[in-house]
């Protein structure tokens, strides 16, 4: 509760609504007892005073009364009214959504029919039947008005119940014999309560507006009775010869809707726990870098990952996703990376194109040297120019991944348009061609397929199609076979070894399973807790492991390719990247930590091809 | 596709009927012997006891229903005693202008507030972001029809630029231009309240969108950034939004009866609250069941609109 309301001041506008909506209704209370004129006083003589005449704060309106005093007396009115309507709505529209939700079935159906069937109506023409029923008049607008807001409540408050009506402690009274009534007040109510107080906060801004509309058309609040709908109705006839009549009323109005919608987005947004984590904000067209610190130098590789450092920056905590990873592939070669989740490998292989989602994500060091130029930082059109054409993801989960509104030949078609200047027709053909590539059978008729009319198997093959579109330098596969079974995840990493022999293509492939490295990869690098503790030839390094990690690792593969049961063998969790461990992050875990692993920082040393970050290494390498 | 249609076509068969019976109900709601409520003014003998018999007032609810439900499916809706004509006569030429009305403003809302939100989302928390926000949130806060006497105020009294209110000037009046200039303030008035609300829900549909991994796949094809988000990302938010846009014709359709009495807009809405304030009741039945079902309708088109963007409803 503490936490809502400094999240709910935190945000200064809804503060600023709270402050006049506060005001206003300490103006309203204490209206009997200032010392106002009586609004319904006639003085013909006073007619249409101005603002700031003696006298009259605000004027006088055309018969002369005090506009002051009738614009606080009719605040009064269209607020009662207005919440008045919203006790009622609320009241009889959550009755009728909670029976609706507690007994189900039958009497659920029924009603829930009648509560569509008043949606179906644009809610004004429901109040003007109604107001035409019962005849014009202040109570009958609240009548009308309440009725037309009771289904929201009704469906509302439904759903909620009947989330509630299936819980344990439900079926328990009800063995304990209590009555349905007493199970709705005592057991139903107290949950719901809260549900329906915020579906009445955040529409008693309605409510009033609504009421002051019927009186604005004349069939609310009748003479000499004012609230704020009908002054503003009355002032209309003259509203060109003296618009500080309608202006007076008509602001007031608009005020209390505003602080009333300001606030409830306040509490709206202080409720939403996605807001508080940040997780409501767009990631940017590229990661934002800000790197400190030295560039480092160029090599001669195809794509060098160079001491490379991403963050992610959530309020005001830091998590170290990647700490100064290196890497590099040449052309044909394929290289490794392997980790448990969270270990840094995703975010490492999205940093190089710039995809690592920002905010949260910043990359604060090392470079990216594609062809020797440095990819860290350059401008939005060169990175464009390069993504998908020189280096080329494939994702994880294509169903995800893919985009369910265009047909996969679409998605193709634009990977290559992006790039180069071809036809729709010569586009769709090479979709098609390239759908064949990847042995999609009757790819002539599967382009036009939507990713969902696409079995698992398939909609990777499109993403490893779209990867290939541009024939590129560089692939990074970012665990492609993870969601399927064995035997499609096998011919897929047989195609893909296919692919980098015919094109001389440079593989990045991330996975958890040391099956698929053995199956595909020349070299590999173990990630944990964001940095590389173990780098060598594939053959070399399962062979003879040399930090205590890779060991375990290769050990619970139970076949080639298992899948991913294999890492939960390994005890223990994997560091939480903001606040690691001093010295070597798998201490925890390690069966031969010992003091001084624990004390300073563990560098990953060797003699090339091989490395390892450990200093009780199962073999030297 | 047209199998769709008429699937959906069927299936409002019973909201429809469903209209029918619970404006009967209301209606019945009329305190005192009907037939007097209904005439009003206009009771005399001669006219109670021929109301009397053409509506089978006399005759128990449900027959007195089924009688009805008949002649509305003939097109009786009765005869208007306040303007002695038959009321559908007066709903048609009435919801001719009442169309031209909320049309305009539901496509205004609908672009303008698309466009907001798109270009909101885009630039979250940047200057265009912030300021975007500030017009929807007075836009959202303000009565449609203080809105429309400002306007009133400010564009024809003040500064002479526009009409004070009506349809046609009367004096060489009648054609197109002279309708457009009549109706810019009414439907910009009218729209304002939807195009906020639409405003909001396209840029947070749009941020939700936004952080799909579709869209990072899109990216990492070198996708051009307007490309991503005018294309993928706003086609993949229209499914969100849709829905609402349906929802907000609503809006706009009670909207209309502000909009119609501020600026003197001869349309149904105006008709009802005259019928209502004149005692009417046949008129103002009429009308309400006529737009109800227009709104039936109408939202069938939008289920059919997103079922053509979303290939993912079985059709
Ligand atoms: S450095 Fe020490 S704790 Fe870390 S892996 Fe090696 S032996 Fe284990």
């Amino acid at each position: 509760m503490n936490l809502f309301l400094k999240l709910l001041f935190r945000n200064r506008l809804a503060a600023m609504g709270a402050v006049v909506l506060g005001a206003i209704l300490l103006l309203v209370l204490l209206t009997p007892f200032l010392p106002l004129q009586d609004p319904d006083v006639t003085a013909t003589a006073d007619r249409f005073k101005r603002p700031f005449t003696e006298g009259h704060l605000l004027g006088t309106d055309h018969l002369g009364r005090d506009l002051l005093s009738r614009l606080l007396h009719g605040t009064r009115l269209s607020l009662a009214i207005g919440i008045a309507a919203a006790l009622i709505a609320a009241t009889i529209g959550s009755a009728i959504g909670i029976i609706a939700g507690y007994f189900g079935g039958r009497t659920d159906n029924i009603i829930m029919r009648g509560v569509d069937m008043l949606m179906a109506f644009p809610y004004i023409l429901l109040a003007l039947a109604i107001v035409a029923a019962l005849g014009p008049g202040l109570m009958n607008a609240l009548i009308a008005v309440a009725a037309v807001n009771v289904p929201f409540f009704a469906r509302n408050i439904r759903g909620i119940t009947v989330g509630l009506a299936g819980r344990e402690f439900i079926d328990a009274a009800r063995l304990a014999g209590m009555g349905h009534g007493r199970i709705i007040l005592t057991e139903l109510l107290p949950n719901v309560l809260p549900v329906i107080v915020i579906a009445m906060s955040t529409t008693v801004g309605w409510m009033i507006l609504e009421t002051a509309g019927l009186s604005f058309l004349g069939l609310g609040s009748q003479p000499p009775q004012a609230d704020l709908g009908s002054m503003l109705g009355e002032a209309r006839s003259a509203m060109i010869s003296h618009p500080h009549t309608s202006i007076v009323p008509g602001t007031m109005i608009f005020l209390i809707v505003m602080s009333i919608n300001l606030l409830g987005d306040g509490v709206r947004d202080a409720l939403d726990p996605r807001l508080r984590s940040g997780a409501l904000s767009r990631p940017r067209a590229t990661t934002l870098v800000e790197r400190q610190g030295e560039i480092p130098e160029e090599t001669d590789d195809l794509l060098a990952i160079k001491e490379l450092e991403t963050q992610f920056h959530v309020g005001n905590r830091i998590y170290r996703a990647v700490g100064g990873v290196s890497l590099a592939v040449k052309a044909g070669e394929c290289l490794g990376v392997i980790g448990e989740s969270g270990s840094g490998k995703s975010v490492t292989a999205l940093s190089v194109m710039g995809l690592v989602a920002s905010p949260p994500g910043v990359i604060t060091g090392g470079a990216v040297r594609f062809q020797g130029e440095d990819l860290i930082g350059a401008r939005y059109e060169t990175l464009r120019q390069k993504r998908g054409d020189r280096v080329a993801y494939i994702f994880q989960d294509p169903l995800s991944t893919l985009h369910p509104l265009y047909r996969v030949g679409q998605q193709l078609a634009e990977a290559i348009q992006s790039h180069h200047k071809v036809s729709n027709a010569e586009a769709r053909a090479r979709a098609i061609r390239l759908l064949q590539d990847v042995r999609i059978p009757n790819a002539e008729a599967r382009v036009d397929n939507y990713p969902h009319e696409m079995s698992g198997g398939m909609r990777q093959r499109v993403g490893i199609a779209m990867a290939l579109a541009n024939e590129p330098d560089v692939i990074i596969a970012d665990e492609p076979t993870t969601a399927l079974d064995v035997t499609v995840q096998a011919q897929i990493l047989s195609l893909l070894d296919d692919l980098r022999r015919d094109r001389g293509l440079a593989i990045i492939f991330i996975t958890h399973d040391f099956g698929v490295v053995a199956q595909l990869c020349d070299r590999v690098a173990v990630m944990y807790a964001g940095r590389i503790v173990e780098e060598g030839p594939t053959q070399a390094v399962l062979k003879a492991p040399a930090h205590p990690y890779t060991k375990r690792l290769i050990a619970c593969v139970p076949e080639l390719g298992g899948g991913r049961r294999a890492l939960a063998a390994i005890p223990g969790l994997p560091p939480v990247v903001d606040n690691l461990p001093e010295g070597c992050a798998f201490a925890p875990r390690c069966d031969k930590a010992q003091e001084n692993c624990r004390a300073g920082d563990v560098t990953l040393k060797g003699t090339a091809p091989r490395a390892v970050r450990c200093l009780y290494p199962e073999v030297a390498v | 596709m047209g199998g769709y249609i008429i699937k959906r076509l069927i299936s409002a068969i019973p909201v429809l009927l469903g209209i029918t019976i619970i404006v009967f109900l209301i209606m019945s709601l009329i305190p005192g012997d009907p037939a007097t409520a209904i005439l009003g003014s206009y009771a005399t003998p001669e006219n109670v006891e021929k109301l009397n018999r053409d509506l089978g007032l006399d005759k128990p609810m449900v027959q007195r229903y089924v009688i009805w439900l008949g002649n509305m499916l003939t097109g009786d809706l009765g005869r208007s005693f306040s303007l002695n004509r038959p009321v559908l006569d007066e709903i048609l030429e009435r919801f001719n202008a009442t169309m031209i009305l909320a049309g305009t403003a539901f496509v205004l809302c609908a672009l303008l507030g698309i466009l907001a939100g798109v270009v909101s989302a885009a630039r979250q928390y940047g200057l265009g972001d912030k300021a975007i926000t500030f017009v929807v949130l007075v836009g959202i806060s303000v009565p449609s029809f203080f809105l429309g006497m400002m306007m009133i105020l400010l564009f024809a009294v003040n500064l002479r630029w526009l009409p004070v209110s009506g349809m046609y000037a009367i004096y060489g009046g009648g054609d197109l231009p002279d309708l457009l200039k009549h109706l810019i303030m009414p439907a910009l008035a009218l729209a304002a309240v939807a195009t906020g609300v639409i405003a909001r829900l396209s840029r947070s549909a749009m941020l939700e969108v936004l952080r799909q991994d579709y869209i990072r796949t899109a990216r990492a094809k070198g996708v051009p950034e307007r490309r991503v988000i005018m294309g993928h990302a706003l086609r993949a938010a229209m499914v969100s939004i849709i829905p609402v846009l349906g929802i907000q014709a609503g809006f706009v359709l009670s909207g209309a009866v502000y909009i119609e009495i501020v600026f003197q807009w001869p349309g149904v809405g105006r008709m009802l609250v005259d019928a209502i304030l004149k005692r009417d009741l046949l008129l103002v039945q009429g009308g309400v069941v006529f737009v109800a079902a227009c709104y039936v309708l109408f939202n069938i088109a939008v289920d059919v609109a997103q079922s053509l963007l979303d290939p993912r409803i079985k059709t």
